[in-house]
């Protein structure tokens, strides 16, 4: 079977509300993810994670359920406004196993930009070939 | 964007719809199939199968050899491959976040049990 469809796992030595406040808020987010983060924790909220070599990719929160759900959606490209088109889902799912956490994470939904690639496509080639003429 | 990132950009997308992979699949099984046969056993219509294989064939995951008024279509297993291994790249990515997440709240909830015990 073709795989669109990512899904992880881990076990974590820590209570669930520690390993919430680690996936969720900006001073942990930066030791794990982007370099730095700006993120508003609500459904709907914005998420902007920055890189200095990459640029920013940016996001939207989408559900936000203390201390067991969280997900957002992010671009595929940095430097894009995020819509349906350009970005993927991500789910983080966290669940008490004794005194430890496991926490699972799913990304899905990678692009199908096929519908206006085409356009897109042209045009990159109408600029290279642009470029070409010019040089 | 680097062209390697702009490459798994274009493999990731033309797996991203479920009527690709399911052709993709099918082709898997059978090798060699013509779009006909192949919208046979989806539901769709054969110019529906016709237009995928174009996308899959734009993006080097299948090709098209023509025998007479047909055109038989097969897998690239080599970008197939490279499909694949995009998203175990993908995994990975999340892999080694997971495994950072575990050693932060690990030492701030050893910290925590420092704290409660002093």
């Amino acid at each position: 079977m073709v795989a669109h469809r990512i899904e992880r796992e881990i076990l974590i030595e820590a209570p669930l509300e520690v390993v919430w406040a680690v996936v969720t808020e900006p001073e942990h987010i930066s030791g794990w993810f982007s370099q730095s983060v700006d993120i508003d924790l609500t459904p709907g909220g914005a998420l902007a994670l920055h890189w200095d070599r990459h640029g920013t990719r940016h996001g939207r929160v989408e559900r936000v359920e203390p201390p067991h759900f969280f997900s957002f959606r992010w671009v595929v490209r940095p430097d894009e406004d995020v819509t349906e088109d350009n970005s993927t889902l991500v789910e983080f799912t966290l669940k008490a196993e004794g005194k430890s956490t496991r926490l699972k994470v799913v990304e899905t939904g990678f692009p199908d930009r096929e519908s206006f690639e085409d356009h897109s496509r042209g045009w990159d080639r109408e600029l290279a070939e642009l470029e070409e003429y010019v040089k | 964007m680097t062209a390697a990132t702009a490459e798994v950009d274009e493999l990731l997308s033309a797996v991203a719809d479920p009527t690709r992979r399911r052709v993709l699949d099918l082709l898997l099984d059978r090798e060699v199939a013509t779009a006909t046969a192949l919208a046979g056993e989806l539901p769709v219509t054969r110019q529906a199968v016709a237009k995928q294989l174009a996308v899959l064939n734009r993006a080097g995951l299948v090709e098209g050899t023509r025998r007479g008024r047909e055109v038989r279509y097969a897998i690239r297993p080599q970008r197939l491959g490279a499909a694949t291994r995009s998203l175990a790249q993908v995994a990975a990515e999340w892999d080694s976040r997971l495994s950072a997440i575990k050693r932060i709240a690990e030492s701030v909830a050893l910290d925590k049990q420092e704290e409660e015990t002093t």
